[in-house]
């Protein structure tokens, strides 16, 4: 069992809106046709959009936090999408666990949106099909690309690695191992989706300093083992030899 | 939920269809007891029939303005096994060809006797086709309700409740379109229709006021916590991550302003129940065409406000990421 997912860590992300334009650039130039845009420079603009990035305060002012939150497909393990879907075009592959849709066999129902507690799939309003994030498979496959560049558009083009993808099924993943370790977790649990994709949540990072921390305690290669010891506003060997 | 029309009007029609048709086999089991006077089968079944088969076929018109594509809809029939859709789109054509049947052996007076119960009750060939018709109606309601109720997380939708209402609410206008129909084709079976249609509006009148209380009641499982996942009570919504409006923002939401939603809620139970009910129990005696179509329509355009209610009251969990632009 293989399940492709992203780890998207809260922590690291700062909102920078990238994936958002890498995944439109990136899907709407695919094989699949463009993710179509209405009005794009007037008043009113709408289009198709795979992923989004989201910002939310946590807390009362001042005392507040700003957590920037991408959302996308979370490619459920049990997706409530699939089952609604009258005619299977939404499917999800069992060789990967990437949910997909089907464009030629799609009747534009919106069915499936319906039944997406995260409101992960948009209709396109040009193909009148649904569409939703399908974790770049035209590319993670792609043999004529870099090793390195399978992967999909948007963790490509994080400039923080807040994105993170891989099988969150093998244990020795580097995904599976930062979920486990970083505390990721599922969006919407109370619904038995069971999402692939994970979080990982804010951390807070602090650094106690202790006095004889600033002083070398440890002189591994006996280096200043001068006594008496210097005072600490007196020279040390360190400061006139370290041209 | 934003309410389109194609469904309110797919659900609504073929809803008052499949009561018609249940109330016509009604009338003729009664007929068969001899417990009300049997009509003529031409005039009253035969096109009884293809009145309810025109409400079916206008509703499942409807439904066609609800596709992307289509005339891909005949792929809709495929997952039968997981998706209550797909599920009504196989049960309604299926009732409509029965309904037709019935009508069409009625209409041509092809009635033989197929076989006897215990020497006494004589089945033929109208009787069991109408019999199998009902059981494909009621198979309708049921698929038709349950592609709402299956959503687990559209929780006002999510209760047997659903399955009750679609039932009753399509039978009590079926019950009201069949008085009308009486009035005009089969007067000796008016106030047998209107009682019926009485009854079955109050019903339907308890069922679908005791669904407004359960749902005034309900306490949304998903939370700004469990949406983003982050404990904490204070949660705000800065930013939506774009300015225009998107697919999310249209199809989630109702947009209707707060005073046409309540003032919706308050008129939809008088349109539907109470007027039609004190037009039909006011004019039994009578057996005036005018009245009872008024009565018709009076519940039918109430029905239009209540599934419009039924849409707009259900709140969908992602509406949570879409708060603030």
């Amino acid at each position: 069992m293989k399940q492709l997912a992203l780890v998207i860590d809260l922590n690291v992300c700062v909102g920078c809106h990238a994936c958002v334009t890498s995944c439109k650039e990136w899907n709407t130039s695919g094989t699949a046709g463009s993710m179509s845009d209405f009005n794009p420079y007037e008043e009113d603009p709408t289009g198709t959009f795979f992923n989004r990035v989201q910002t939310f305060e946590i807390g009362e002012y001042p005392n507040t936090e700003t957590v920037h939150f991408p959302k996308s497909c979370l490619h459920c393990e049990e997706p409530p999408c699939v089952p609604v879907c009258p005619t299977g075009a939404s499917y999800k592959r069992k060789e990967d666990g990437i949910v997909l849709v089907d464009y030629d066999k799609c009747i534009g129902c919106k069915y499936c949106s319906w039944a997406c507690p995260y409101g992960a799939r948009e209709l396109d309003e040009e193909q009148k099909v649904m569409k939703k994030c399908t974790l770049c498979v035209d590319r993670i496959y792609d043999e004529t690309l870099p090793e390195a560049e399978r992967k999909p558009a948007c963790v490509l083009a994080c400039p923080t690695s807040a994105r993170l993808f891989g099988d969150v099924k093998d244990p020795d993943s580097p995904v599976s191992e930062t979920i486990r370790e970083n505390g990721g977790y599922q969006l919407m649990p109370e619904w038995g989706t069971k999402p692939a994709n994970h979080y990982l949540p804010r951390r807070k990072i602090k650094m106690t300093i202790h006095k004889d921390e600033l002083t070398r305690v440890d002189n591994p290669l006996n280096k200043e083992r001068q006594l008496p010891m210097p005072g600490d506003d007196e020279q040390t060997l360190d400061d006139i030899m370290s041209w | 939920m934003h309410p389109a029309f194609s469904v309110i009007f797919l659900t609504t029609l073929i809803g008052a269809g499949q009561g018609l048709f249940l109330a016509l086999y009604t009338g003729q089991l009664y007929s068969v007891f001899n417990l009300v006077p049997g009509q003529d089968s031409h005039t009253f079944y035969g096109y009884g029939s293809l009145l309810a088969l025109i409400f079916l076929a206008m509703g499942l018109l409807a439904s066609f303005f609800h596709l992307g594509h289509p005339e891909r809809a005949w792929r809709s029939a495929a997952m039968w096994r997981t998706s209550w859709l797909s599920r009504e789109v196989i049960v309604l054509p299926s009732f409509m060809g029965m309904t037709f049947l019935y009508g069409l052996t009625h209409y041509l007076g092809f009635n033989p006797v197929l076989f006897t119960i215990s020497d006494v009750f004589v089945v033929n060939l109208t009787l069991l086709l109408g019999f199998l018709a009902t059981g494909l109606a009621f198979l309708l309601f049921l698929c038709t309700a349950m592609i709402y109720a299956c959503v687990k997380f559209l929780q006002e939708w999510a209760t047997p409740l659903t399955v009750l209402n679609y039932t009753l609410l399509g039978a009590a206008s079926g019950f009201t379109l069949a008085t009308v129909f009486a009035s005009y084709a089969g007067i000796q079976l008016v106030s047998f229709y209107a009682g019926w249609a009485i009854i079955l509006t109050s019903l339907a009148f308890i069922s679908r006021i005791a669904s407004l209380i359960r749902n005034s009641l309900i306490k949304p499982k998903s939370t700004m916590t469990s949406a983003i996942g982050i404990r904490h009570t204070k949660i705000q919504q800065k930013s939506r991550g774009f300015m225009a409006g998107s697919f999310n923002t249209r199809e989630y939401f109702h947009n209707a302003s707060a005073v046409l939603f309540r003032s919706i809620k308050w008129i939809f139970p008088i349109l539907v129940f109470v007027l039609p009910i004190m037009i039909l129990s006011s004019s039994t005696g009578t057996s005036s065409f005018a009245l009872f179509a008024l009565a018709f329509i009076i519940q039918y355009t109430g029905l239009l406000a209540e599934r419009w209610f039924f849409f707009a009251q259900a709140n969908h969990p992602q509406n949570l990421y879409y708060q603030t632009i």
